[in-house]
């Protein structure tokens, strides 16, 4: 089949070196949900501190928005090749789900 | 190349999930999905947002008298692992190790559970302790359906991975349901992508007022 990766020259180096890249892949799996955890007990941490609103809610905001990106790209692999119509997909709902947000906070007043 | 074909590690294609036309269309409708699921959240998360606190009188909580945040970040941990164990387990699937990769969905799911009964708790101490019901304010509903359906989103994951675990067991790993179990570890991401918003803008945001 013709869309299938080709496991040309020799199978045996072909298969060695992908093993070596999933492994690699996954040291960096591992970093990813370090970063993640760490953002986690920050923004935690941040409102058990008890900082001011006006610093807190930006702050937390931000450490989630940085996550999902990470989730995304790193953890469901948005990064790798052939992800150009999920990223049209996400960023299409991303842009819709901002919008309604932004009207339901901004036009409901009771 | 047949779906049932069987394979070997060293015979294994390089991305299994798309290898088939089936395994492309899948991927592709999947994402689709998820952006839909994105504008369903985000559509919640307004009702949230515009309704919290939103109460009759003053013996009703509010959302920072309600949230405990020892709780939440129990939580918290316990999905954020259950989505690198599902990294794990893709790992495997790619290596064409059946095996471990049973194994790794089985602590995702396990860990999935856990969540879940943490959720049933707080819902439940809610109810009894706080008398926060579905009916009982506006920001009761838009709390309960918002982050509601986010566990009724696990609860459909951990099916779907159970359905899979139960259902390939003794067929191991082809190209007709490598498709499969990728995209349920995909939705089960997409789950712990929802409750990352759902601990920033509900607990976390609902404790500073």
């Amino acid at each position: 089949m013709a869309n299938l990766q080709p496991n040309s020259g020799d199978p045996k180096v072909t298969y060695e070196y992908r093993r070596k890249k999933h492994a690699e892949e996954m040291r960096m799996q591992v970093i990813t949900f370090t970063m993640m955890i760490f953002f986690t007990v920050i923004a935690f941490a941040a409102v058990g501190a008890g900082f001011s609103k006006w610093f807190i809610v930006p702050f937390v905001l931000l450490l989630a928005i940085v996550q999902v990106i990470f989730q995304l790209y790193y953890f469901m692999h948005m990064s790798h090749k052939g992800h150009a119509e999920a990223q049209l997909f996400m960023y299409s709902g991303v842009l819709v789900g901002f919008l309604t947000v932004l009207t339901f906070v901004t036009i409901i007043w009771w | 190349m047949a779906a049932e074909q069987k394979f070997t590690p060293q015979t294994w294609p390089e991305s299994p999930e798309q290898a088939t036309l089936e395994g492309k269309n899948k991927f592709l409708g999947f994402w689709f999905f998820l952006g839909g699921e994105t504008v369903l959240f985000a559509s919640l998360f307004a009702t949230y947002l515009a309704l919290k606190d939103s109460v009759p009188s003053d013996t009703h909580a509010k959302a920072a008298d309600l949230f405990e945040l020892p709780l939440v970040f129990l939580m918290t941990m316990l999905l954020l692992t259950s989505s690198l164990t599902s990294v794990f387990a893709m790992y495997h699937m790619k290596n064409y190790n059946f095996k471990k990769m049973q194994q790794w969905l089985f602590i995702t799911v396990a860990l999935g559970l856990a969540f879940l009964g943490c959720e049933i708790y707080e819902f439940n101490h809610y109810y009894h302790e706080y008398e926060h019901k579905f009916t009982s304010s506006a920001f009761g509903s838009a709390f309960y359906t918002l982050v509601g359906f986010h566990g009724g989103h696990v609860v459909f994951g951990l099916s779907w991975i159970i359905a899979l675990m139960i259902r390939n067991a003794k067929r191991g790993l082809d190209l007709y349901n490598a498709p499969k179990f990728y995209l349920a570890s995909l939705y089960w991401h997409f789950i712990d992508v929802v409750w990352v918003f759902i601990f920033t803008v509900v607990y976390l945001m609902g404790m500073v007022g």
